[in-house]
């Protein structure tokens, strides 16, 4: 662990894959742009591989004042141990107060074998951070700007709120598509800071046989949050309202069978009997009617909005929020209340 | 060759089943109203080790850590076919974080002769799945997460196949490992007729001594029954064995509240309002306070 350290700064790991720079980095980016702005300090980045050094502006631009950028033959494939080696280093180096990590498949491996041997806190799939003040309970004494670390717990029945006072530097790992995609700026400018990297054979411990990736589709099941639209949408045109919505949401969009079959979207998309059995925290149904068959893919979500002009539509014995009209004229309502809301934040 | 397979368990209560009972009357989950079960990729790790075992020989040892009222998943696993159960238990692991859990269950399999470690890849009652990882940093030992089948094993060597999200890794490394199992693996066997009608008799040193203390008001009696009881068990291989922080020789300043690093601010119950539900008006004050209540809620960031 490090001490408590006030001017350090706030980190992100800039998790890519055969040179190409992962979503959930950028999502993560807006955040902790915010958490560093608030404690006034930098926001670095953390890029490891081989011959990345063409991501470093990417990364720039999206919100980092500094690119750490570790780079070496044997990086080029991840490996726990050699990725997990190279990060002590720098967090030992460096001292930030706050690591963060997307909790994608390697986040959530190299992570924890970080924290262990750093001996420092980690909180996992957070789904929202903040910079705030702890009062101890014996003493009285309030810690200032310590990173809140907010997470659903007990099968989503509780939201926690985790703190690391004293053995840092603070880390997390952060939900998929919980948090907005920053928009890139590309006049926005950083350096880079070019680290040496040692690296014996011991930290590559696998020999990695085979590796058989899809491209990446759309995966409802990991979604938080799910917009989909119904053939109440009208066209292919008209599902443009559905994206909107769902990337302002950072949310994936979706569709009913009728919909799918209209041609409005891939059959990737697809929630339902036929489809896939989503349970998110928000569901969105846009111009869905609701027969038996969509319902029995998306009953179990946490909280559902339905925006439906027949006051009959099945789909709102279910909803938790009713909202009887024309989705041409809600949704774009809906944009602009969220878009409000983010910028007031 | 046959090899030793140590697989970490824990008793979890169950999050996917709230039921009405379940529920206090403002809306939030009363926990202890939970039935408590074998925390369910935990199960498809002690799978995997049976199979291992199965097929090579070697000896399959379950442990937890957790209150007395774990020793019920031990007894599971031995119902399924696990050779040696450990219950550690002791009052000053409580409020362990995922770090000082890790550190605990490092002192205990370091006790033991192991090759491969298996875990569950998360809890249901947490979600974390870092205990795994960690425990693999305390052992000092490869890390091999998302293990969705094991497609050879030979002499020092393991070859498994892990789930990547959008695809899988063919992985070969070196024993010893540990594993972390995903449910996708395996279908976990059901406890042997057999082994239930045996093992149902299965008790840890701390549950002889409360049930001694049942049958005598007389603490001095009741300490010889238990010993005596303690002993019959022994014999027949049904005495769980019990290990506390003095067992382990652990750091006490690395369990416990001292040892976890991570503390918790606040916790706010989720009011389940799943029968609720609210008309919206259509309109742009409609919509703008729905979106408020959904951020203050936290359904969206």
């Amino acid at each position: 662990m490090i001490d408590v350290n006030r001017k350090g700064q706030v980190w992100v790991f800039a998790e890519q894959h055969r040179g190409r720079l992962d979503d959930t980095p950028l999502e993560l980016m807006s955040k902790a742009r915010h958490l560093a702005d608030t404690l006034g300090v930098q926001l670095g980045a953390l890029l490891l591989g081989d011959r990345v050094s063409n991501l470093t502006d990417k990364l720039i631009h999206y919100g980092a004042d500094v690119v750490y950028l570790a780079e070496h033959p044997l990086l080029g494939a991840y490996q726990t141990n050699s990725y997990a080696q190279v990060i002590c280093d720098l967090i030992h180096k460096h001292k930030p107060q706050i690591v963060i990590y997307g909790a994608t498949v390697v986040g959530r491996d190299l992570a924890p074998r970080i924290a262990s041997a750093v001996k420092a806190g980690l909180t996992a799939d957070c789904t929202d951070l903040q910079i705030g003040d702890h009062k101890l309970a014996k003493t009285g004494e309030v810690l200032q700007n310590l990173l809140f670390q907010i997470r659903p717990a007990f099968g989503g029945n509780i939201i926690a709120t985790i703190i690391n006072p004293q053995r840092w530097p603070q880390m997390a790992t952060v939900r998929e598509g919980v948090m907005p995609m920053p928009e890139p700026d590309v006049k926005r400018k950083g350096h880079v800071v070019k680290e040496s990297v040692k690296l014996s054979p011991q930290e590559l411990p696998l020999d990695i046989l085979q590796e058989h990736t899809r491209p990446r589709k759309v995966d409802l099941k990991v979604a938080r949050i799910i917009v989909a639209g119904g053939a109440g949408v009208g066209s292919k045109d008209n599902f443009k309202l559905v994206w909107d919505l769902a990337n302002c949401l950072g949310a994936a969009p979706a569709a009913t069978r009728a919909a799918v079959d209209l041609g409005f979207i891939d059959h990737d998309h697809q929630v339902g009997q036929t489809g896939t059995t989503v349970r998110p925290s928000l569901y969105i149904a846009v111009g869905i009617s609701g027969a038996i068959q969509h319902q029995a893919g998306m009953a179990q979500s946490q909280k559902i909005i339905a925006i439906n002009n027949d006051p009959d539509a099945p789909i709102f014995h279910i909803a938790h929020y009713r909202i009887l009209g024309d989705l041409n004229k809600v949704v774009p309502r809906m944009i602009r209340a969220i878009k409000e809301k983010a910028i007031k934040d | 060759m046959a090899y030793n397979l140590v697989v970490l368990v824990k008793q979890v209560p169950d999050t996917k089943r709230i039921t009405g009972e379940a529920m206090n009357d403002d809306g939030t989950v009363n926990r202890s109203a939970l039935p408590a079960i074998f925390n369910p990729e935990d199960l498809n790790a002690l799978e995997m080790a049976l199979q291992i075992k199965d097929t090579h020989g070697g000896t399959v040892t379950v442990l937890t850590m957790g209150l007395p009222a774990a020793a019920a998943v031990l007894r599971e696993a031995l119902y399924r076919g696990a050779d040696d159960a450990i219950l550690v238990t002791d009052r000053r692991c409580a409020a362990s974080d995922t770090l000082a859990t890790s550190y605990i269950l490092s002192c205990a399999v370091k006790k033991l002769d192991y090759d491969i470690v298996l875990c569950g890849r998360q809890a249901i009652d947490g979600d974390t799945a870092q205990v795994g990882p960690q425990l693999a940093e305390k052992l000092g030992i490869t890390q091999i997460t998302y293990v969705e089948a094991l497609v050879g094993l030979q002499d020092r060597v393991i070859e498994t196949r892990r789930n990547i999200g959008n695809g899988w890794q063919q992985v070969r490394a070196r024993l010893p490992v540990l594993l972390t199992v995903v449910g996708e693996a395996n279908e976990p066997r059901v406890a042997a007729a057999k082994r239930l009608m045996k093992y149902k008799k299965a008790l840890t040193p701390i549950e002889v001594d409360t049930l001694a203390k049942t049958r005598s008001d007389d603490p001095s009696a009741a300490a010889r029954a238990a010993k005596s009881m303690a002993g019959q068990l022994e014999s027949r291989g049904l005495l769980i064995t019990q290990w506390d922080l003095d067992d382990l020789e652990a750091d006490l300043n690395w369990c416990g509240q001292s040892g976890s690093p991570t503390k918790v601010h606040r916790i706010q119950s989720v009011v389940l309002t799943a029968r609720q539900s609210k008309d919206i008006e259509p309109c742009q004050a409609g919509i703008d306070d729905l979106i408020h209540e959904l951020i203050s809620d936290k359904v969206i960031a």
